[in-house]
């Protein structure tokens, strides 16, 4: 697989190469997710999701296109309404997080993505939070919830970044498609 | 070979229930569907193959084989189409059916319904004479393809976050 975005990236010194947790729920955050990873190409990559079939396609990836064999980890998959498995959802991420320490931790959602940026910030990580693409009225609640733990705050839709009112506006910079 | 698929997290029954009478009478093999656990008293079909989840790999291979994707309107179904060049019929989920948890399905398919290969199905009676009428058009008019990554700009804008703490670092 050729990587179209190979001129013009800016180069990474590989002997201190930043620690990258990417995390995204299975299913379309995953799939967005992904749809940025040359952005961390050369980096030390830890992928988290909620699936584990996901291994092999990251593995095999990164085989195809030269890079490091990244890190990675399955947490407890959960929705908003299923209390228990959310808080083992919690205790999952926050323990990927401490024992892979990371400098930058990036997400495209839902609630793993929400937790790790939580924390990340609090353990002293620089945080990314793309909000995903299929909220095109306003941001979704996570990425409402995550604003203040998010260095970098983005949305994939321009007429969203325009909307004012709140101190901060979310930033626009292109997006997955 | 028709793939129905309604992601990850919920069943569909609406969507599945649909194609399933569409195909009534027909041969069971034209479609398989990924439909989710519909749980109790939830609805199975019966006029074609399905499991409630499948593994990322035969994920790519049922969308590498089929011609026509029917899928809910979520974002990996839509975005797996755009890169297989397939084109993808949706209908989407609806909060006050319980379907999902707000409505930005609706808002999702109003925003792409205009893009060449995908086409909305509004409500599950509009399924049926969409996918009567997809099946007699030809190949060439309804798929679009996109590339493996991002708007450069996008990356661009990742990427230099990332790069650009770690250059301070290295001089501090």
């Amino acid at each position: 697989m050729k990587n179209s975005q190979d001129e013009g990236h800016q180069a990474i010194n590989t002997l201190r190469a930043p620690r990258v947790l990417a995390i995204a729920s299975a299913g379309g955050h995953w799939v967005q997710l992904q749809r940025m990873r040359t952005a961390w190409d050369e980096c030390r990559v830890t992928y988290v999701t909620t699936k584990a079939g996901y291994r092999t396609q990251v593995e095999t990836d990164a085989r195809n296109r030269g890079q490091a064999i990244p890190a990675f980890h399955v947490v407890t998959d959960a929705n908003r309404w299923q209390k228990i498995r959310l808080i083992r959802q919690v205790f999952d991420v926050l323990f990927v997080l401490l024992r892979t320490r990371p400098d930058i931790v990036i997400s495209t959602g839902a609630a793993p993505g929400y937790f790790a940026l939580k924390f990340g910030k609090l353990l002293g990580a620089r945080t990314i939070w793309i909000d995903s693409i299929a909220n095109a009225e306003e941001l979704s609640l996570s990425g409402q919830k995550v604003q203040g733990s998010a260095d970098l705050w983005m949305t994939q839709w321009p007429h969203l970044a325009k909307q004012s009112g709140t101190k901060r506006c979310v930033e626009y910079r292109g997006s997955v498609i | 070979m028709i793939f129905l698929t309604v992601g990850t997290q919920l069943p569909f029954d609406r969507l599945v229930r649909a194609l399933d009478d569409w195909n009534s009478g027909q041969a069971p093999e034209r479609i398989f569907g990924q439909i989710a656990d519909p749980g109790s008293g939830g609805y199975t079909p019966s006029n074609f193959h399905s499991k409630a989840f499948i593994e990322p790999d035969e994920f790519t291979q049922k969308y590498t084989e089929a011609k026509l994707i029917v899928a809910h309107a979520g974002m990996g179904s839509i975005i797996s189409a755009l890169t297989h060049s397939k084109p993808i019929v949706i209908m989407p989920r609806r909060a006050d059916l319980q379907e999902h948890r707000n409505d930005h399905q609706l808002a999702t398919a109003r925003r792409f319904a205009a893009r060449k290969g995908i086409f909305v199905a509004e409500d599950e009676n509009k399924l049926g004479p969409l996918l009567d009428e997809l099946m007699d058009m030809p190949m060439e008019d309804r798929d679009e393809q996109i590339g493996a990554f991002a708007d450069p700009e996008l990356i661009a804008a990742i990427r230099g976050f990332i790069v650009g703490e770690d250059a301070k670092k290295g001089t501090a």
